[in-house]
């Protein structure tokens, strides 16, 4: 992969990490974060209620009205199938962004832990952890998954084994470093002073606090999870035909791109608003201490 | 300086070490047998021992580590079951798109990136810079085949300016074919080189050497687009390094839209013939190229950059 890259940005120190406290509910959020998070939610409704919402099956097919434009009727017109792309949207969004949570948040546990491990202890655990995670962070995403999938065959599976794989490392390279500035502060070093075990310090004490930049990058982290999850669905080794997956409606619709721009330009900027949802989102939460904003 | 290099190369080593464990141990503990998936419905007993054979297989694990080391050294990469012939020379005849496409790429990036980076940086937070960041947002959010798509479908189908499939070498037939392409992986970039740019940018416009500058009375055009860009920019080169994977993975899915000859499409051909010799070398030639790429800009870096290599000690 990656992404914007937030992980060579030195370390907020941990007070600017802790979240503003005092604010209640919604008040305290900019409005660029209401905006995406909206959009965000707007999502998992969609997605959730997929098969509510969806005036079609996702299979449905109509030989009557093949390619037909969109209209009130098909939202995003019809496919070869005489699909409607809309309903096939819907099932395919709900589909792809459970994978993408799945392959997205307990890599992000495992990640957080072994990387406050390595920033903890030093030495030894340390150097083992962070050349691993050099190794699996110096393979580009894709082809790894695409090599997983050439092993296990197209489909789901290849996913869901593959990008967890190497999801952690990220993780793990970014808790590491703020663990390492975090192992110095007064907090930590009163839990030695107070005799609380290793255990309790790194659980109860770090974790908690390096997880908020985790979850902030966790929202590009999504973002690129599911532009992988499209493209290998597009090239044909997501979920197989008939099932929909964003990418392979996509596909479906490249050789009419011209008399049925629909099919493949629709479904695609679905995908570009939820990245924009997420990336308000994580801009927001981030405030401009991880990447973008001003300093 | 020598001992910062030194062990930047041993770290490369180790990390290049690992990614041959790592290509090994995929093939091995991936659940399903490679033999088995090659040969499909011909297998027979006698046929499977025979190509484990062939392959080392029947060896001890360990000694099959060796022999892939040994032979990936010397630049073998074994032979493809399916197209009978070697892998390295089917990685020669493909290489040449490949690099074009990301060496295409990255210039498409930084040619839109870093005008948007200092134009972002000269007035932070200001209209032009919250819709640099607002624009970004969407061309990283989009999926590169996608994009690929629209601009074969406004650049190629409707207006007919560029061919929307196809490769041809020299330097006219790369801007003929590739332009497309690389414009749809580049822009995705794009994003990233803005970003760190920008942040880059406004740090290093805190300093004193800058304050320096504008006491001497000097624009604000000129200090950011030369004292401030001159320090910047070097970070922006190894972010670029470090997205050499990225750009692979883009490229492995844009070859396929515009019907480009390369290493992605040789990939693909594999994955569907289960041809896992290639994948493998494929692999490990992807992971290799971003460890050499970053261990390069990290040189550079330090080799121009004096504090780079004294903050190591």
């Amino acid at each position: 992969m990656t992404t914007i890259d937030v992980l060579d940005q030195p370390p907020a120190p941990a007070t600017e990490i802790a979240a503003p406290r005092g604010r209640s509910g919604l008040r305290g959020l900019s409005l660029q974060t209401k905006v995406g998070g909206g959009i965000l939610v707007a999502f998992v409704v969609a997605a959730v209620f997929a098969p509510l919402i969806a005036p079609y099956g996702s299979n449905e097919l109509d030989f009557v009205h093949i390619y037909a434009a969109p209209s009130w009727s098909h939202l995003f017109g019809t496919d070869g199938a005489g699909r409607d792309v809309f309903s096939r949207t819907l099932y395919a969004l709900r589909l792809d962004l459970g994978i993408v949570l799945l392959v997205t948040y307990p890599p992000l546990v495992l990640g957080v832990f072994l990387g406050a491990l390595a920033g903890y202890f030093g030495g030894i655990v340390d150097a083992v952890i962070a050349r691993i995670v050099d190794v699996m962070i110096a393979f580009p995403f894709m082809i790894l998954v695409i090599a997983v999938i050439a092993i296990v065959g197209p489909g789901v599976k290849g996913v869901l084994i593959g990008v967890p794989i190497v999801a952690w490392a990220l993780y793990a390279r970014l808790a590491r470093s703020q663990m390492l500035v975090l192992r110095e502060q007064s907090f930590m070093l009163a839990t030695v002073a107070l005799g609380y075990s290793r255990k309790r310090a790194i659980l109860r004490h770090a974790v908690p606090n390096l997880m908020r930049s985790s979850l902030i990058y966790s929202t590009l982290d999504m973002i690129a999870n599911l532009l992988l999850l499209s493209g290998l669905a597009y090239l044909g080794l997501g979920a197989q035909p008939p099932t929909a997956e964003l990418g392979s409606i996509i596909a479906d619709g490249q050789s009419a791109l011209l008399n049925a721009w629909w099919v493949t330009t629709l479904p695609g900027l679905v995908v570009v608003l939820f990245g924009l949802g997420a990336g308000l989102v994580g801009d927001g939460l981030s405030d401009g201490r991880l990447g973008g904003g001003v300093p | 300086m020598l001992s910062y290099l030194i062990r930047r190369i041993a770290l490369a080593v180790v990390v290049l070490f690992g990614l041959l464990v790592a290509t090994f141990f995929i093939i091995h503990l991936v659940p399903g047998d490679p033999v088995r998936i090659v040969l499909a419905g011909r297998a027979t007993p006698q046929t499977v021992a025979r190509v484990r054979h062939q392959l080392g297989l029947d060896r001890p694990l360990l000694g099959q580590f060796w022999l892939y080391v040994k032979n990936t050294l010397q630049g073998h990469f074994g032979t493809s079951f399916t197209l009978d012939a070697p892998v390295s020379e089917l990685l020669k005849q493909r290489a040449g798109a490949s690099a074009a496409l990301i060496g295409y790429g990255m210039l498409v990036s930084l040619v839109i990136g870093v005008p948007l980076a200092i134009a972002a940086a000269l007035r932070p937070n200001r209209v032009l810079d919250n819709e640099i960041r607002v624009g970004t947002t969407l061309t990283f959010a989009m999926p590169s085949f996608w994009l690929g798509l629209m601009l074969a479908l406004i650049f190629g189908l409707k207006l007919a300016w560029f061919p929307v499939a196809g490769y041809s070498g020299g330097f006219v037939g790369i801007l003929r074919t590739l332009t497309l392409p690389a414009f749809a992986l580049g822009l995705a970039l794009t994003a990233v080189v803005v970003r760190t740019l920008r942040s880059s940018l406004l740090e290093v416009m805190r300093s004193e050497y800058i304050e320096a500058a504008r006491s001497r009375g000097l624009r604000e055009v000129r200090i950011v687009g030369k004292h401030a860009l001159r320090t910047s920019i070097m970070g922006t080169l190894t972010i670029l390094s470090v997205n050499l994977g990225f750009l692979i993975g883009g490229t492995v899915v844009l070859e396929q839209v515009f019907q480009i000859p390369g290493l992605g499409t040789l990939l693909l051909e594999a994955v569907e013939k289960r041809d896992y010799q290639i994948v493998q070398a494929l692999a490990l030639l992807a992971g290799a190229a971003v460890v050499f790429a970053s261990l390069a800009a990290d040189v550079l870096q330090a080799v121009l950059d004096p504090r780079v290599r004294l903050a190591g000690r």
